[in-house]
């Protein structure tokens, strides 16, 4: 075990660092620069643009620019190219706001999906099961951004309901009830809609499971058994249709970064995909990379989180 | 002088079929999906040759006009009345007929999500079909399997959409970047699953058989395994058509999608997203589109799957 732990530790740092080397290659020789942000200002002469070039040393061989960030990052020291505020501190206040939001829309995935899905294998051909199979196919193809502006028009026209930002301007000096009402307040529209894709999804791999466990051998024994309904459904199914479930917990980690792009935008909640959008429209390398890096992190960090519970739930399966 | 009656062969391939129709809903999307090419065609020609239709035609005196208003000729020189001297679907910010521009962009869209999906299968059958069928060569230290798995591997790291915003953001924005950079982020599963079905087909007997005739490798791997590859490949495309047109429309929604003059769903979506309260339809119209045909891309594909895979039509 632990030496499988160690293995694979030692081949994801190995894929993290082509990962960076490739990744700073695709951002540096694409077209576009910092310094072309804002070409049409006056004020900003040729030795500007020299002077800008020198000092972000984007002047320097590929190697050496990437030698400089790798450097800065792991000295902490990496500055920001638009406001050179330290890159790590910008991540870090950014993930305190998209952590809690990320943290209710998996909670309200994983409860919801599993109920639902259960409930449609179980009612196999039910209108229940073609109403949910139906609705879980119009919500993966519709546009999100499209769904919550109608959710927004809703909400705020008939229920006058919070729905930008991450709280209500001006109520600084309110008690703790009325700021953690609030914050909950704005929180829920923006991590339901980020979760209604999840949900989706993820009820129809639960359907799925469920159905073909519940056509397994050992069924038909417990059944035969004379096992209650509940106790062979719950005890004897639902436990082993949960299985590779614990890999895709570990697939959903890098959401984080990736997944939230359009929501925190639209609910201008500044979270670190926003932080992201920025920073690709200002060309703030640094930024860009970091944030890459980390997301590319997150990703391997789940696989090998997913493998080991996997390890550790399925005792079939031996490292 | 007639033969002998022979039960009629079906072939896996006639089986699979027959199940599919018999989805009824899957069957719908499809007809409705054929339906649609057909509709964008003729929308691209009728938006080109006909001046009626002309989806930038600018009436600045019928600006946010609701859907099925009757034309009326102000005599200030823009007169280029719509069709029927209708706007079906209403006008949008500039004064232009919203119909026609759903028209153009029907078949924009399609093209974006198909050619990026053609690339992504390009790439993805030729990785995949590498990683399979010479698997085992090495290169140098490792196999060419490793090598292209671990390609495989450090592309799925990339948070997708992510990557795709970076590059099509560093890039000049323009319809061939953004199918080129959707279908190069998403060639990863078909190269998997080329893979997989190659590591089983490597060992059938039908390739050895050609083999032992001296047949061209390239011509074992593309006209003997491919096909027998495909099923899987196909699904996995239906419904990569309907990602990358989602893909599209919240590029556009960001700002880094077609570029205007050209229409697509997703931008005249995004357009119109700023006069949701004064002229709902702009959003509507668009919205429920790419709804109604993503939906029907992603039965379509549920319905191949199940048609494709016995053990799942063996549930019903």
């Amino acid at each position: 075990m632990l030496r499988f732990i160690f293995n694979s530790v030692g081949q994801r740092v190995v894929l993290l660092i082509f990962i960076s080397f490739i990744s700073h290659a695709i951002i540096h020789l694409a077209p576009g620069e910092p310094s072309l942000v804002d070409p049409s200002n006056p004020r900003l002469k040729p030795e500007d643009i020299q002077k800008i070039r020198s000092a972000f040393h984007l002047d320097d061989p590929l190697h050496v620019q990437y030698f400089y960030w790798a450097r800065d990052l792991i000295s902490g020291d990496l500055k920001s190219f638009k406001d050179n505020q330290p890159v790590l501190a910008k991540i870090w206040e950014r993930f305190l706001n998209s952590f809690p939001l990320f943290l209710v829309a998996t909670i309200l995935t994983w409860t919801l999906a599993f109920p639902l899905g259960v409930r449609s294998a179980l009612t196999q051909g039910s209108v229940f099961d073609k109403v949910s199979t139906f609705m879980s196919y119009a919500l993966i193809s519709i546009p999100g951004f499209f769904l919550s502006y109608i959710c927004i028009i809703v909400m705020v026209k008939q229920f006058h309901f919070p729905v930008i930002g991450m709280k209500t301007f001006g109520l600084e000096n309110a008690g703790t009830m009325v700021s953690i009402m609030d914050r909950l307040e704005h929180i829920a529209l923006p991590a339901f809609m980020s979760a209604m894709g999840g949900i989706a999804i993820l009820s129809r791999y639960v359907r799925s499971q469920m159905l073909e466990t519940l056509n397994q051998d050992y069924i038909r024994t417990a059944r035969a058994k004379g096992l209650s309904e509940d106790t062979v459904v719950y005890h004897h199914g639902l436990r082993n249709a949960l299985l590779p479930f614990i890999t895709l917990f570990g697939l959903m980690i890098p959401g984080l970064i990736g997944g939230s792009v359009i929501f925190e935008t639209i609910f201008a909640w500044p979270g670190m995909g926003r932080l992201g959008y920025e920073a690709i429209l200002s060309r703030d390398f640094p930024i860009i990379l970091t944030l890459n890096f980390f997301a590319a992190a997150l990703a391997l960090v789940g696989t090998l989180i997913s493998d080991i519970l996997y390890a550790v739930v399925d005792p079939r399966i031996k490292l | 002088m007639k033969p002998t009656e022979t039960p009629e062969s079906t072939s896996l391939f006639q089986e699979s079929w027959r199940t599919f129709k018999k989805n009824r809903m899957a069957w719908f999307s499809f007809t409705f999906l054929v339906g649609l090419t057909v509709f964008a065609i003729m929308g691209k020609i009728v938006t080109h040759s006909v001046a009626s239709f002309d989806p930038s035609a600018i009436r600045l005196a019928d600006k946010f006009i609701p859907p099925l208003t009757t034309y009326e000729d102000k005599g200030d020189g823009q007169g280029l009345s719509p069709v029927f001297g209708v706007y079906w679907l209403g006008t949008d910010d500039l004064g232009r007929d919203v119909l026609s521009r759903m028209l153009e962009g029907t078949s924009v869209s399609l093209t974006v999500g198909i050619v990026a999906v053609g690339i992504s299968l390009i790439v993805g059958i030729g990785m995949g079909g590498l990683a399979g069928y010479y698997g085992r060569k090495k290169l140098l230290f490792i196999t060419v399997d490793t090598l292209i798995m671990r390609i495989v591997d450090i592309m799925l790291c990339f948070p997708a959409f992510f990557l795709i915003l970076t590059v099509v953001a560093l890039l000049p924005p323009n319809i061939y970047n953004i199918m080129i950079v959707i279908g190069l982020t998403g060639w990863m599963g078909t190269a998997r699953f080329v893979r997989a079905e190659f590591l089983a087909l490597r060992e059938q007997d039908f390739v050895l058989a050609a083999r032992s005739q001296a047949i061209p490798e390239w011509r074992i791997i593309f006209i003997h395994m491919v096909p027998n590859a495909m099923a899987p490949v196909l699904v996995s495309a239906v419904i990569g058509v309907a990602t990358a047109i989602l893909t599209e429309s919240s590029l556009s929604f960001l700002g880094f999608g077609v570029q205007p003059p050209d229409a697509t769903w997703g931008n005249i979506l995004s357009d119109g997203k700023q006069f949701i309260f004064d002229a709902p339809w702009i959003t509507f119209i668009p919205g429920f589109s790419i709804l109604v045909v993503v939906l029907a891309f992603n039965l379509c594909g549920e319905g191949l799957r199940e048609a494709f895979n016995p053990r799942l039509r063996r549930q019903r």
